[in-house]
């Protein structure tokens, strides 16, 4: 048992829930606990991802990247918050996923700076203080520390007064401005927290698997993040936590049935499907979710 | 114009291309009640979001306290004391009720306690429901969290969008009395109603209003005298 926990192959899975983790938390910030439909996910994931990537190969020390992926992804939400203040509903979604995709089409397209589709390989690994992260087992640890303070640093958000201004916005934008909150203010603060929080989880992302390209950032891997949310429940940290860990877990027996890839990742995206439709059958709100989207009241047209 | 809580000064409103308010008066004097009515659509609403600050495209003036407000933001008028209870049950549905009261006095630095209990005082039948979901209370209730929400506030002025939409007659006649206690704590009040009788009864003035425009001004007991006010919005009556 220990040695199955120690293996590399599971080790590669821990990480891996580590950092979508950070993904569906962050994410649930934004859909869950504000009430903004954001399907621009990846593309923060990706910016903070290609930011640490770059900075790493041109030999800046770890914490530069670290801190570069937070802030670059945080200025791809700055770009997107002033639609979220806007647009609300099926018009913020769609608006998002456009962003999402011109992210992910300048990834490919900037080939001087990325490589474009042949991608970033061998980004270098973490060290920070003369340590250096060689073994699985450390990488594990150091994702499992941030990734731990990402969800506390969520938790404490929606817990705080900030956090229940979030909740009355989400159910009552108008409500919330005649209580007198600068309901613009929150949105942008929030959009801005979760994308940075992306960030991080592309940093790790980066350089745990060692070679990036455009492939991954895609809104096959928004639509992925928005399951985990929404399987654990919106607007639910513990949700989120658990979301992501069965979703990455599900398809891992799918491998030892020895399928063609091809053949395996569509199988992967009919088992996310097929899970979906059930969840929206019997369990609308998620495991532990407390609320659920439904649609706009008219009156909150302006 | 100073000598006014509220006055509107040619008010021109629009959503997107549509003109909706053309060359709106009115004034609402300290502690007053006046009712704003008319048929669907004739901008009754969109006068209080223009008061509130939630129309941008607009032309005119408003002032306030003798201040020009029109280029003012809602949660700077929650501070200058214009508080609104918007059309519908406008409660937050997933917080309790004692949430939606502290919410209520959310900006507010000092202690809340005293005011929260004056609101159940107000509302009886709220403060054994305190720990329940708004959402979950019937319509009057929930109308009176959002009036009490509104008060936590404690607002120069208040503005009402169709307080009594949708209720009983008894739960609407016990909305009004209740109005007309929190304005005998010196609140002045702009309601707007579509079904006017009873808003009518408890007004000191009204409006009507029609595609748009001033139709006609009054005393609220005049108006509910008028022939043609009582042919058009009283029902008959
Ligand atoms: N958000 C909006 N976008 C576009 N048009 C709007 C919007 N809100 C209201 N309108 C239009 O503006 C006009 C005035 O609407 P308003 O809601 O102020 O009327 P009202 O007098 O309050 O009507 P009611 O009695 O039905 O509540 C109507 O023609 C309405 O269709
Ligand atoms: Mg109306």
């Amino acid at each position: 048992m220990l040695e199955f926990f120690a293996s590399n192959y599971a080790l590669n899975l821990l990480i891996l829930i580590c950092i979508y983790v950070i993904l569906s938390v962050s994410l649930n910030l934004i859909i869950g606990y504000s009430g903004m439909l954001n399907l621009g996910h990846a593309a923060f994931f990706g910016i903070g991802a290609y930011a640490s990537a770059l900075l790493a190969l041109a030999g800046y020390p770890y914490w530069i990247c670290f801190i570069a992926a937070v802030f670059f992804a945080g200025l791809g939400g700055a770009m997107i918050a002033y639609p979220s203040l806007k647009l609300r509903g099926d018009y913020l979604a769609i608006a998002t996923l456009g962003f999402g995709e011109i992210a992910r089409a300048v990834m490919k397209n900037w080939v001087s700076l990325t490589r474009g589709p042949l991608g970033l390989p061998g980004i270098p690994k973490i060290s920070f203080f003369g340590l250096t992260l060689t073994t699985k087992f450390q990488f594990f640890i150091f994702a499992l520390i941030i990734a731990i303070l990402v969800v506390l640093f969520v938790s404490k958000i929606v817990k705080s007064p900030f956090g229940r201004v979030l909740r009355a916005i989400r159910e009552d934008e108008i409500a919330a401005q005649a209580i007198g909150k600068n309901i613009k203010k929150y949105k942008v603060i929030v959009v801005i927290t979760g994308a940075a929080c992306a960030g991080i989880a592309g940093s790790l992302f980066a350089h745990h698997i060692t070679f990036i390209d455009p492939t991954t950032f895609t809104l096959m891997e928004t639509i992925l993040i928005v399951c985990m949310v929404v399987l654990g429940g919106v607007a639910s940290i513990r949700g989120s936590v658990i979301g992501a860990t069965i979703l990455v877990l599900l398809p891992e027996p799918l491998r030892f049935l020895g399928l063609p890839t091809s053949m395996a990742a569509a199988l992967r995206v009919m088992i996310y499907a097929a899970l979906l439709i059930l969840l929206m059958i019997y369990k609308p709100n998620g495991i532990f979710g407390e609320w659920r989207f439904r649609h706009a009241k008219s009156k909150e047209a302006l | 114009m100073t000598k006014h809580l509220l006055t509107i000064k040619d008010l021109d409103s629009w959503y997107g291309q549509m003109q909706v308010l053309h060359e709106v008066k009115m004034h609402i004097d300290k502690g007053e009640i006046v009712s704003i009515i008319g048929p669907n659509g004739a901008g009754k609403s969109t006068i209080l979001k223009n008061i509130f600050g939630l129309i941008e495209k607009r032309k005119g003036k408003i002032f306030f306290d003798g201040k020009n407000i029109i280029k003012s933001k809602p949660e700077n008028l929650t501070k200058l004391g214009i508080t609104y209870v918007p059309q519908g049950r406008s409660v937050f549905p997933n917080l309790t009720v004692q949430e939606n009261l502290e919410m209520g006095g959310f900006i507010r630095k000092d202690d809340l306690s005293e005011d929260i209990e004056s609101v159940y005082k107000k509302f009886p039948g709220l403060k054994e429901r305190k720990d329940q979901k708004a959402g979950l209370l019937s319509g009057g209730e929930q109308q009176m969290v959002a009036i009490g929400r509104a008060l936590m506030l404690k607002p120069k002025l208040l503005l009402l969008d169709e307080p009594s939409l949708g209720l009983s007659p008894q739960m609407k006649a016990l909305i009004f009395e209740k109005l007309i206690e929190v304005n005998k704590d010196g609140v002045a009040m702009v309601i707007v109603e579509q079904n006017a009788k009873m808003s009518l009864n408890i007004s000191d003035r009204a409006y009507v209003l029609e595609l748009g425009k001033n139709k006609m001004h009054g005393k609220g007991k005049d108006m509910l005298r008028n022939k043609d006010v009582a042919k058009l919005y009283l029902g008959g009556g």
